[in-house]
């Protein structure tokens, strides 16, 4: 039963901080627009990786 | 710079959204106001402007729009909210135009209707969805770790926990769903308050009287180390129940955002001459009575008033419901909202903003909208029946238990607040929005927009189906039906070939069908348009003119026609006659047909002409009908049908039938309709097919029929759950779940409705 002790805090950490994360995307607005980020996933502008050479 | 055009993926999109900007400006609506007037510059100088983009119809737009407006120099922020038609733009004044703007945005087929953001609202309504959605993770978050608790102290129940740990179990579960009570309760237990202290009851009373009574009696048992405590009941309820009222939101917050771009594509503005002959654009509110506002081919007339220079022909479709052109020149009254078709004209406003007939309309819609809002929703109805008999099965099994059962008040509260979860609406709060929310999305995929979940419950009970004409029954636009050649002047292929080469000069609505009908050719040179009258060139010498009757000349008596007609005269010979007549929708008989069949009663009214009329009606096989209908017989005849018991699903298009549809049980229009119309419908359907009318009564009665299917689930449930719960065998256990049973096997129901035919 000692390990209640530190399983449920473990517990209620990882779920806290699910939490945390779902309120911090609801906050930046993530779910404003579910439709264009797909889309905006395909655009070179976009994508920092390229390098200006290769985005011509 | 090409090569990466052509390296670009959106490229490809590029022609599916150019489709979409060439399509638009054949649509009679009008084109919104000057962005202009809309622009806010910040204190840091920055730029701003929100505006719908009435024509992404593709999300694939959205990165080539940021793309091109990211590109231009000086723009700090270009975002498109897809799902919302919506993009804002901020930019540096000083280096980059709004023109530069709109021409890049027009480069790539699309136009944007400015808005004023912080007089449209919307904000509130997006922090309620999103407060919501705060609740529904943190009920979530909190559920799922009591259930964790909870299973541990079940498992322990059956074999041999101490009592210790049982204990530091309970209050472990009470610290974590204390504040996740509170807090994700805040939706119920605001709007029970609300309903008691107006002396009424909701769905919401017998939820927040269990979930508080469970609370505190899990509470009272922790501190006294009892071995039953209801926390994760009281949470699983709320975490349920907030899916629901979540769903609910969004698909009303859809149809605001909806009926918000209406609104801001209504707004326009208006080109005022000065004195010294100076134009100057102003935003509507600010033109005045007796202000000189000159009106361009094509635009839309932003004022009522009396044309003071100019000659030409004003389409009213959308405002009298008369599908044909009338010829205007000075003196005649013209009001907003109509299109200016074939030249240039001066109006002299009489009145503009809340004094124009577009106006008056909207009141009128308002006072027949009440009807509509005596609705009562599905789910209130239950209810209403529903909440007095629980709580009565409550404070009953409360009463038995202190007087008959001899149990101390402790037990026979635990009983009373078993029944309360046990009996909680779980089902009516969610099962039905899961349905709603299924057969939207479906319609949506059919090209029929709903505004609201209540409107799908009154389509499934409409029992009479009123059609208006033109633009509805009808595509609204005239084709050529036929060439009555009395005197043989020539064959009909040929008359057919000069008329066309005319025709395709002009923009006239008739001018179109003929070109249309005629399909590819040439077109003659150096043709006048007079406004009013017709079409006037020299062909091979020949003077040819192609228009009214009296201003050709020449005519001969011919049999009379129930539509519009045209005449065409070639120097001294005979005139021919042309004959059109407005097209039924491909499907309108079937339709018609099929809404017979479903045991409906199929009603036309219209503003035309009473032969017009009944050459339609036998066409598509509707008895009953009426003609001359003014849009205050629409709203007498609505009126009758309803005082005699008939709940009507209106159909119709034009500014003059928004009254009607505002009376209507339950109204649709076609996405072709008078911005105003759509506003007042419940319902917009896409394309030249009428099958989403039938589509929408067909889902929507699926709809109702899987509520109620729900409905009755969840009553079955009860009728098993409440007798053990009064009978005091309702352990935490059994309580959780009895209620996520239920819940999950409504909703899998619900998922039934995106399925089938």
């Amino acid at each position: 039963m000692v390990a209640l002790v530190y399983l449920i805090p473990a517990a209620l950490l990882l779920g806290g901080f699910g939490l945390a994360c779902f309120l911090w995307a609801l906050r930046t607005g993530q779910f404003e627009d579910l439709d264009g980020a797909a889309w905006r996933a395909l655009h070179d502008a976009h994508d920092d990786r390229l390098n200006d050479e290769e985005r011509r | 710079m090409a090569l990466q055009a052509s390296l670009d993926p959106t490229a490809i999109d590029a022609g599916c959204c150019s489709i979409g900007g060439l399509a638009a400006p054949a649509s009679r609506a009008g084109t919104g106001a000057d962005p202009r007037a809309y622009v806010v510059v910040g204190d840091d100088g920055t730029a701003r402007l929100d505006a719908v983009v009435e024509t992404l119809d593709c999300p694939s737009c959205v990165p080539s729009i940021e793309g091109v407006l990211g590109r231009l120099d000086g723009m700090l922020a270009a975002r498109v909210n897809a799902g919302q038609r919506r993009i804002h733009l901020e930019w540096d004044p000083a280096r980059l135009d709004l023109d530069r703007i709109l021409g890049a945005l027009d480069g790539l087929g699309h136009r944007i209707a400015a808005y004023d953001a912080a007089r449209l609202g919307g904000r509130e309504v997006d922090e309620v969805g999103r407060g919501l959605l705060r609740a529904l993770a943190v009920a979530g978050f909190a559920f799922a770790n009591v259930m964790l608790v909870s299973v541990a102290v079940w498992a322990g129940l059956a074999q041999d926990m101490g009592p210790g740990t049982r204990a530091f179990l309970h209050w472990v579960s009470a610290l974590i769903a204390l504040p996740a009570i509170v807090y994700a309760g805040r939706p119920f237990f605001g709007s029970a308050l609300a309903a008691l202290r107006s002396g009424t009851t909701n769905m919401d009373v017998p939820i927040a009287i269990g979930v508080s009574l469970a609370t505190g009696m899990s509470l009272l048992e922790t501190t006294r180390n009892g071995p039953h405590v209801f926390f994760d009941a009281a949470l699983g309820l709320l975490f349920f129940l907030l899916i629901g009222r979540f769903l609910d939101r969004s698909l009303r917050g859809r149809a605001f955002a909806a009926a918000q771009n209406l609104l801001a594509l209504r707004a326009v503005s208006a080109v005022v001459i000065g004195r010294d002959r100076r134009t100057e654009v102003r935003a509507i509110d600010a033109v005045r009575p007796g202000d000189l506002v000159a009106v361009a081919v094509g635009e839309t007339v932003p004022v009522d008033g009396r044309v003071a220079a100019g000659r030409s022909d004003v389409d009213a479709a959308l405002v009298t419901g008369e599908s044909l052109p009338q010829p205007v020149a000075p003196g005649t009254v013209v009001h907003a909202g109509t299109v200016n078709l074939t030249a240039p004209i001066e109006v002299e406003t009489a009145a503009a903003g809340s004094g124009t007939l577009l106006a008056e309309i909207a009141a009128m819609m308002d006072r027949a909208g009440q009807a509509k809002a005596r609705y009562v929703r599905l789910a209130d109805r239950i209810s209403r029946i529903y909440a007095p008999v629980i709580h009565a099965l409550a404070l009953a099994a409360f009463a038995g238990w202190m007087a008959l059962g001899g149990a101390d008040w402790r037990h026979a509260l635990m009983i009373s607040v078993a029944v309360l979860i046990v009996t909680c609406p779980c089902a009516l709060g969610l099962a039905v929005p899961a349905v709603q929310v299924g057969a939207v999305g479906r319609l949506l995929k059919r090209g029929a927009y709903v505004k609201s979940g209540d409107a799908l419950e009154r389509l499934a009970r409409a029992d009479t189906v009123v059609f208006d004409k033109t633009g509805t029954l009808t595509l609204g636009r005239p084709r050529l039906e036929g060439i009555d050649d009395a005197d043989c002047v020539g064959d009909s292929g040929e008359v057919l070939a000069v008329a066309a080469a005319l025709a395709r000069r002009s923009t006239h609505p008739l001018a179109r069908a003929l070109a249309a009908a005629a399909g590819d050719g040439p077109a003659a040179d150096d043709v006048r348009e007079e406004p009013g009258c017709g079409l006037e060139a020299v062909l091979s010498g020949v003077r040819v003119r192609l228009g009214r009757r009296d201003w050709v000349g020449g005519a001969t008596a011919a049999t009379p026609h129930a539509g519009p007609e045209i005449w065409l005269r070639r120097g001294d010979a005979p005139a021919v006659r042309l004959r059109f007549v407005d097209a039924p929708r491909p499907d309108a008989a079937e339709v018609v047909a099929g809404l017979q069949a479903r045991g409906l009663r199929v009603v036309l009214l219209s503003g035309d002409g009473r032969a017009v009329v009944d050459d339609l009606a036998d066409r598509i096989g509707i008895d009953e009908r009426r003609a001359e209908c003014l849009p205050g017989d629409k709203i007498a005849v609505l009126e009758r049908l309803a005082a005699e018991g008939r709940r009507v699903a209106m159909v119709g298009d034009g500014l003059n039938d928004a009254p009607a549809l505002a009376a209507a049980f339950v109204s649709l229009s076609p996405a072709t309709a008078a911005d105003v119309s759509q506003t007042a419908a419940d319902l917009v359907f896409r394309g030249d097919s009428l099958a989403p009318v039938l589509e929408a009564l067909d889902v929507a009665r699926r709809a109702d029929m899987l509520v109620r299917q729900n409905v009755g689930l969840a009553l079955a449930y009860n009728l098993v759950a409440v007798p053990l719960a009064v009978a005091g065998l309702v352990t935490p256990l059994i309580a959780a779940v009895v209620m996520s049973a239920s819940s999950l096997a409504v909703t899998g129901n619900a998922l039934r409705v995106q399925r089938g035919r």
